[in-house]
């Protein structure tokens, strides 16, 4: 037997956020610019502290470690629901196609949102909308009830995503934005560009998220198992549904709106800790959090480092690790006889 | 103990879009009774055992259990008092044995939402009684289809329902673990539980149910005894086949198909 136990809960999440503070050091020491530790402790418990190493590790690094680790567990916390609630272990808001809707949403605002009379202030709240929408154009394509085949999953979130990365740029086109910068970033996903007024609300994002799916954790446990049993066993079905697909909505809309398209950290990041700890939601839905947070900061520090006085845009390095093991786990499926 | 039946359907009627699946079925299976429920693919077998639970709420008429209706239930109280085992459950994920069997004790846990000793001890039992405990550590997506089934037969007693009802649980099991998921149900049922049991396979019906009740077309065409029910007439009606029914030395029918009506 491996019940869950309290004590074996707070044990993995301890352990996950060792790692994720880890990583955030790291985060901070690493860079083109030496800081070390005692530098970068020294400019966070001292806000007055000033000379280089302060004002990099305070106004570069910290933001942007922030950025990634709160980008990382948004859209982790969104893959893990995704793929319960869809009962695949493919599900991920990229793969889907609901960041892609966001991206569509914000970007669309960006560029033609002054004739509407809307600021930049309106790219998230249109993020959310148009992760919203996408879930609704999923759900409207899979139908409401039932498990939703590897062949749909993956066929509505490439044709949507190709059709959101096409809109993204004609909008950006006759918006004016200019090519190389504004669209680049939306569309390959970065943190270099994070803005740090967005964090904050960011972070209330995350943290409504989990509120809503934190106690809903047991119910995607039964609900993976389909929805009459879940129903059966006393979940409120059509509820747990419609707050977590908004809860994912609004994760995955302010993930977006922050850093853009980057992809595959909500496959990646609930796979490797359920190969770890095992499927139970109610300790892979908190480790997912933590352990995207790690994640996403670790990517972002590798993507500033691996070339040496260039910067890789952190969406490429998620989606050169997920696309193979993307792959892997679809042949697995296929082997299965899961992909119908 | 009270009189009253344990589960009760009065005039259920139940549609599909246009087409009628259920017309005034009604139906007792009294406390401590297992009641078979027989009939061709597309009956409203399926529908009539969602009705029961209160899955599914009928068109037309009244379901009750021990003279409750079932839609006044709470979730929870439902969830305890009644456990549907469906025909095939599908695992997107390696969860144990022992993690699935552990999932019918959802209904009982407390706010805090983790199993208790009395849980995990509701689980091992219900293992055991399957004899799936050496399993428990394995995942359900490593087992054959017939041991899955036995984990999602186990889950459903770890609920500790007063009424069960299984969709075919028996089809995917070999011969020694039909009379095996049969002879717990029967244990259950001389301890005061009911079941509703759907199934294909006559001759277990036969034997392990205390009634059958024949549904044709969405009506119960015959409910009684499993001798009053499985005669060549009905069998014909129900059916669309010709058959023989013999009798097993200690009496029980048994129905060898002959050939299409």
């Amino acid at each position: 037997m491996r019940p869950l136990r309290p004590l074996r809960l707070l044990a993995v999440l301890g352990a996950l956020a060792v790692l994720l503070l880890a990583a955030i050091v790291a985060g901070l020491v690493v860079g083109p610019s030496d800081v070390t530790p005692s530098d970068a402790l020294a400019a966070l418990r001292d806000p007055t502290a000033s000379g280089p190493a302060a004002d990099i590790v305070r106004r570069i690094r910290l933001p942007r470690v922030a950025a990634a680790a709160l980008v990382g567990a948004c859209l982790s916390l969104a893959g893990v629901c995704f793929q319960a609630l869809l009962r695949n272990p493919l599900a991920d808001p990229f793969v889907l196609g609901i960041s892609g809707g966001a991206a569509l949403a914000g970007v669309a605002v960006l560029s033609l949102g002054a004739g509407w009379g809307l600021g930049a202030g309106a790219v998230p709240v249109a993020a959310f909308a148009g992760a919203l929408g996408a879930t609704a154009l999923l759900f409207g394509v899979a139908g409401w009830r039932g498990r939703l085949s590897a062949t749909t999953l993956l066929l509505t979130g490439v044709v949507f995503n190709a059709f959101a990365s096409a809109a993204i740029v004609f909008l950006a086109s006759i918006g004016g934005m200019t090519e190389g910068t504004s669209i680049f970033l939306w569309l390959i996903g970065t943190l270099s560009a994070a803005r740090g007024e967005l964090l904050a609300a960011l972070a209330g994002v995350l943290v409504a998220g989990l509120a809503c799916a934190l106690p809903l954790a047991r119910a995607l446990d039964l609900l993976a198992l389909g929805e009459e049993t879940a129903e059966q066993l006393g979940v409120a079905v059509e509820r747990a549904k419609r707050s977590l697909l908004l809860a994912t909505a609004l994760v995955v809309g302010g993930a977006v709106s922050v850093s853009g398209l980057i992809g595959f950290v909500g496959l990646i990041v609930p796979h490797a800790l359920r190969l770890l700890f095992g499927p139970d939601h109610r300790l892979l839905v908190p480790a997912s959090v933590l352990g995207g947070a790690a994640f996403l900061v670790a990517c972002d520090t590798a993507a500033r480092v691996l070339l040496p006085g260039r910067e890789l845009p952190v969406g490429a390095i998620t989606a050169l690790v997920g696309g193979p093991l993307f792959l892997v786990l679809l042949r697995r499926q296929g082997r299965r006889g899961g992909l119908p | 103990m009270s009189t009253l039946p344990r589960s009760s359907l009065r005039g259920v009627g139940a549609r599909l879009g246009a087409h009628a699946v259920l017309t005034g079925v009604d139906l007792d299976v009294a406390p401590g009774e297992i009641v078979g429920l027989l009939g061709r693919n597309g009956a409203g077998k399926s529908t009539l055992l969602r009705i029961a639970c209160g899955l599914l709420a009928p068109e037309a008429g009244t379901v009750q259990i021990d003279g409750q209706p079932v839609s006044g239930l709470d979730r929870r109280q439902r969830a305890r008092a009644v456990a549907l085992v469906p025909q095939e459950t599908h695992f997107p994920f390696p969860f144990s044995v022992a993690e699935v069997v552990l999932m019918g004790r959802t209904p009982h846990l407390g706010w805090l939402g983790f199993e208790s000793r009395r849980d995990l001890a509701a689980a091992q039992s219900a293992m055991e009684q399957l004899g799936i405990e050496d399993l428990a550590a394995r995942s359900v997506l490593s087992l054959s289809g017939g041991e899955r089934q036995l984990a999602v037969v186990a889950r459903a007693l770890a609920q500790g329902p007063r009424l069960l009802l299984l969709d075919e649980p028996t089809a995917f099991l070999d011969l020694r673990h039909r009379l095996q998921v049969l002879g717990r149900v029967r244990e259950l049922a001389a301890a005061g539980a009911s079941a509703l049991v759907v199934s294909h396979d006559l001759a277990v019906a036969a034997r392990s149910c205390d009634r059958l009740a024949l549904l044709a077309d969405g009506r119960i065409l015959a409910a009684g005894p499993p001798a009053q029910v499985l005669t060549p007439a009905l069998l014909r009606e129900a059916f669309g086949i010709e058959a023989d029914v013999l009798a097993t030395r200690d009496g029980y029918p048994v129905v060898v198909p002959r050939a299409l009506a």
